[in-house]
């Protein structure tokens, strides 16, 4: 029996990752033109910047698809974190405000510090990201019901609710090169190769060490006192697990900006094919968040040609109702 | 009894006089500001049927429109804020967390794609049609928050409206992309909460929904004090609940939609200004609904300022400016407000 389900999970990552894969490949294939898998092939693997096809291949579709996949990843992984680690169900970076601290932070130095490295931006981003989640916690503190409570997420979404429309208002002053809708709900279309060389190694190792922290964190999901008795160090399973999900939500961001919704979503669902085990569950959780981020960002620059949509609008009109379905079972402080 | 009655219509009518003074201050530096400076002498001349024909022009045509509708809609969001806290019983309700503006959203952009300018005479129907937005949501919020046994859950009205508010702010984003380029950035700005009316017709699509709606919720600020007592005490002592409830919701969704019709999605306003009207003028309805519709405009007018003088030559929206004042608030009050403690909160 036992064997059997470990089989059944491992088919199901299997399939997961051929899902992705293939997505990615349909994603740089077409968009608004269309190009021949040879032509997608040969851009991979014999690169030739003589070719106009190749080159857009090279420069805008390939980032920007690989962009959506880590982030996608990235968030959805934030995302299981921040439920196990909160216990809060409702829990997610873009509801409970992480990203928008980031993106704040992001606008900031969009501002004020235009010639900013790369890499600087990120850590920025993280700092952004890092200052939210304190403020949330210690709100949490505050309130009766701790972390795991409605009020909370209440509590995070005008958190969140502020810092965007400080972040908007910066990008409406300073007239800041991107579009609006960036502060507002994201988009993976200005990613360059340079970005991903830093974001992905960043993610996928924060994933691996997440995934081995997967047990403790299960463990957390009896109650605090349970966990403790059979051995947790409750406290820096969750200092640890929290940090991993900013770091996570903080270098998406200072790339794709703040998308919400991924990281309630993904978890719920992968929590019905893989179980509640954490340690299954935040690896296959980035394996979905980065498929369903693929298409969503594929809906949004397929809608309108040439003209894009907002990617974590597209996101929102899944994961609202969503939410809503979700936030209707929750009965427990109600 | 009498007495107390007295001092608190006493106390109402002297902070009323106070905060019309502060308004009619704020005002006054309000037309004084922005690029082109006018001394407050020239701005009496030209009020008064003096002045050159440049300060007519800027005073009339640019500045005065302007601050008559962001002085409407301040009326309007403070009111309509207190009207939805005394329905819902619910002390953290506000039309913009509730999600209202952005039903109001969808209902523009609707109105935008049928007559494709926001400008002339059609403008006067814009109100109607984010009314329309603004009901069909409270419908949907009020149908998904409401549990067959326990009846309307405050807490759980919020986490709908919250939720609401992001898929149909996302959904609006979506049409506004259809259309074009401008509606599109008009749409972002707009829920932002930049003041967007900046013409007489504006005035006067907005004034007819504030004249009517104001006196009408007034008219029933007893049936909101009996509110506060519960619905069982309240049909004791013979009032239509159910009816009432629902005329009343009705007047502020309009009065709401109305407002940010012309003035942007801005929140907070309506959640502040009954919370300090309150306090300045006691708990019934009818000594501090007038106020926290004046303290709704003094908030609405100043940030307005702000935003467009402090940070020249470029302005900020005005809702920017009120959700960093108000956002903390709110903040505050959530965690004041004790969970569990009655059913009926």
């Amino acid at each position: 029996m036992k064997i059997n389900h470990a089989r059944i999970t491992g088919l199901w990552f299997a399939a997961a990752a051929v899902v992705l894969l293939l997505s990615i490949g349909v994603a740089v294939s077409f968009g608004a033109k269309a190009f021949s898998l040879a032509v997608v092939w040969g851009s991979v693997f014999a690169y030739d910047p003589e070719l106009t096809a190749h080159q857009i291949m090279h420069e805008y579709r390939l980032p920007r698809v690989l962009g959506a996949a880590v982030t996608g990843m990235a968030f959805a992984a934030a995302g299981a974190l921040m439920q196990g680690v909160t216990r809060n169900p409702l829990a997610d970076t873009g509801i409970l405000g992480v990203n928008a601290g980031a993106a704040f932070v992001v606008a900031l130095c969009f501002a004020f510090l235009p010639g900013i490295s790369y890499w600087e931006l990120i850590l920025m981003s993280f700092a952004g990201a890092a200052i939210s989640t304190l403020l949330i916690v210690l709100l949490g503190t505050a309130t009766q019901g701790g972390l795991h409570s409605i009020r909370l997420t209440i509590a995070g979404a005008v958190i969140a609710a502020i810092l965007h429309s400080f972040s908007s208002g910066i990008a409406i002053y300073y007239e800041l090169s991107q579009d609006l809708a960036f502060w507002y709900a994201g988009g993976v279309a200005g990613v360059k190769w340079e970005h991903l060389k830093l974001l992905a190694p960043i993610v996928l190792i924060v994933i691996a060490g997440a995934s081995a922290m997967g047990r403790s964190i299960s463990f957390l999901s009896l109650g605090d006192e349970t966990a403790a008795s059979l051995g947790v160090h409750t406290k820096t399973v969750k200092v640890l697990g929290m940090t991993a999900a900013v770091m996570l939500a903080g270098s998406s961001v200072a790339v794709a900006g703040s998308i919400g919704f991924v990281g309630l979503v993904v978890p719920h669902i992968a929590r019905r094919i893989v179980g509640v085990d954490y340690r299954m569950l935040i690896p296959f959780s980035a394996l979905l968040g980065g498929t369903l981020l693929i298409w969503a960002d594929y809906a949004s620059r397929m809608v309108n040609p040439p003209r894009e949509f907002a990617i974590g609008a597209m996101v929102a009109l899944v994961g609202v109702p969503f939410f809503l379905y979700l936030a209707r079972q929750e009965r427990r402080e109600l | 009894m009498a007495s107390v009655e007295q001092k608190r219509t006493a106390k109402a009518i002297v902070v009323a006089i106070v905060l019309l003074a502060a308004a009619a201050a704020v005002v006054i530096v309000s037309l004084n500001t922005g690029t082109i400076r006018l001394s407050t002498e020239a701005i009496w001349r030209t009020l008064l049927g003096g002045g050159t024909a440049d300060e007519k022009l800027i005073l009339f045509e640019y500045r005065l429109p302007r601050i008559v509708v962001t002085v409407l809609a301040g009326i309007g969001l403070g009111i309509s804020g207190a009207v939805l806290q005394g329905v819902s019983r619910n002390s953290l309700a506000d039309p913009g967390i509730l999600g209202i503006h952005a039903g109001a959203a969808l209902g523009l952009i609707v109105y935008v794609s049928f007559f494709r300018n926001m400008e002339g005479p059609a403008a006067l129907l814009i109100p109607l049609f984010t009314f329309a937005g603004g009901i069909l949501i409270a419908v949907l919020i009020f149908m998904l928050a409401f549990d067959r046994f326990k009846g309307l859950i405050p807490i759980r009205l919020l986490l709908v409206g919250i939720a609401v508010e992001a898929g149909v702010s996302a959904f609006t984003l979506f049409l506004s992309l259809r259309l074009d380029e401008d509606t599109y950035a008009f749409a972002a700005r707009w829920l932002a909460g930049s003041v967007w009316g900046r013409e007489w017709v504006n005035v006067l699509a907005l004034l007819p929904w504030i004249a009517l709606f104001v006196p009408l919720i007034y008219m029933r600020s007893r049936s909101l004090d009996l509110f506060a007592l519960g619905d069982e005490t309240a049909m004791g002592v013979g009032s239509p609940v159910g009816r009432s409830r629902l005329l009343l919701t009705i007047f502020a969704v309009a009065l709401a939609c109305a407002s940010v019709s012309m003035a942007g999605g801005i929140g907070f306003i309506g959640l502040i200004a009954p919370h300090i009207a309150r306090r300045l003028a006691g708990p019934q309805h009818r000594h501090f609904l007038p106020i926290a519709g004046l303290i709704g405009l003094v908030i609405l007018v100043v940030a307005d300022t702000v935003g467009r003088s402090l940070f020249q030559p470029n302005a900020i929206p005005a809702g920017v400016v009120v959700a960093a004042i108000g956002g903390p608030y709110f903040l505050y009050l959530l965690l004041q407000s004790k969970p569990n403690s009655r059913r009926n909160r």
